[in-house]
């Protein structure tokens, strides 16, 4: 459950600095370049942030307790082949959360 | 009708495609929320003000598991840092309108609206267009839909049983999201790099474990990606 003490300094702070990223260079209207190495890294922020999350919120958190423990990394499994093969999010989602379903009812 | 609204009309038009994956992302994220304990407007108020679906969803992921405020914020900024390079590319595009309009604009940039205006502004004709505009019409668009779709999120999502495990949606649509964006051998290695090193590192305080991940990983990339270039 969120505890809703930590709801406006969460909105307002994120909000504003979500705003601040968007609007850092349409304010400025210059074509700052940043050093190289920065920009590779740039690139791999998605590919790392997500995985960090995913991994343990999958394989940790949550687990269900015993026949049915394989269901959470079971229906992720499925959710990606499914996002590689329909690189649709709806699709993916659909198909991870059957999954878990599924193996719940029959496991 | 004049040239400007026009090119609205045309941002609009484009955007119409994409607001069938739209619509259920802003209702998954609304819903979400409420099944997280937030009332119906703080649902709806996190969608309007943060509007960036994948951080407001860590960020609810994380204030469920009681982290640290600064570490919410941090979490959801990170996953956020791509905007700064949509703002940094569309920049010169939207050079030349007074600066309120350029802070709407600046609200409404989503990876969608991003995405459809720089496409629209390469193409051959690109130079002829209002790119304002067209960027207006496909952001407000694109705005619009994931909002209803939070709105109605938030009005069914306390109605969904707790046994749906609503929230594993959050690592799924994470799961949609990332796999894409694997794209060659460093992005693959930083994935894994990530993901295993904030498993091992989940015990951490201040869920400085996803930190630990997310820093090892980008640097397993970068190192990766120039060990191929310089043999």
């Amino acid at each position: 459950m969120v505890d809703m003490a930590d709801y406006w300094p969460v909105v307002l702070c994120l909000g504003l600095g979500t705003f601040l990223l968007r609007f850092s260079f349409i304010l400025i209207v210059n074509r700052v370049t940043f050093p190289e190495a920065v920009v590779r890294m740039l690139r791999f922020i998605p590919a790392s942030v997500l995985p960090a999350i995913i991994a343990p919120a999958v394989l940790l958190h949550g687990a269900d307790a015993g026949p049915t423990a394989l269901a959470r990394p079971l229906a992720a499994a499925v959710a990606v082949l499914v996002a590689w093969k329909t690189r649709n999010i709806l699709v993916t989602i659909l198909g991870g959360m059957g999954t878990l379903w599924l193996l719940r009812a029959v496991l | 009708m004049n040239e400007k609204r026009l090119f609205f009309r045309d941002g609009v038009r484009d955007s119409i495609p994409i607001l069938f994956g739209m619509a259920p992302f802003g209702l998954i994220c609304g819903a979400v929320c409420v099944n997280a304990g937030m009332p119906g407007w703080a649902a709806v108020g996190f969608s309007t003000i943060i509007y960036a679906g994948a951080s407001q969803l860590a960020a609810v992921q994380l204030m469920t598991d009681h982290a640290s405020l600064a570490v919410v914020v941090l979490t959801g900024l990170v996953i956020n840092a791509r905007f700064l390079m949509y703002s940094a590319s569309l920049a010169r595009h939207l050079q030349g309108i007074p600066l309120a309009r350029r802070s709407l604009l600046a609200y409404m940039l989503s990876d969608q609206a991003y995405a459809l205006a720089i496409a629209r502004y390469g193409r051959a004709d690109g130079a002829s267009v209002d790119r304002p505009m067209y960027f207006f019409g496909a952001a407000f668009t694109v705005w619009l839909c994931y909002l209803v779709g939070a709105a109605l999120g938030a009005s069914v999502g306390a109605f969904i049983p707790p046994s749906w495990d609503l929230g594993f949606a959050i690592p799924l649509t994470f799961i949609a999201v990332v796999v894409p964006a694997i794209k060659d051998r460093p992005s693959a290695l930083a994935a894994l790099t990530a993901g295993t090193v904030a498993c091992l590192a989940d015990g951490l305080p201040y869920n400085l474990g996803l930190m630990a991940g997310a820093v090892t990983g980008i640097l397993a990339g970068y190192l990766a990606e120039r060990r191929a270039q310089h043999g």
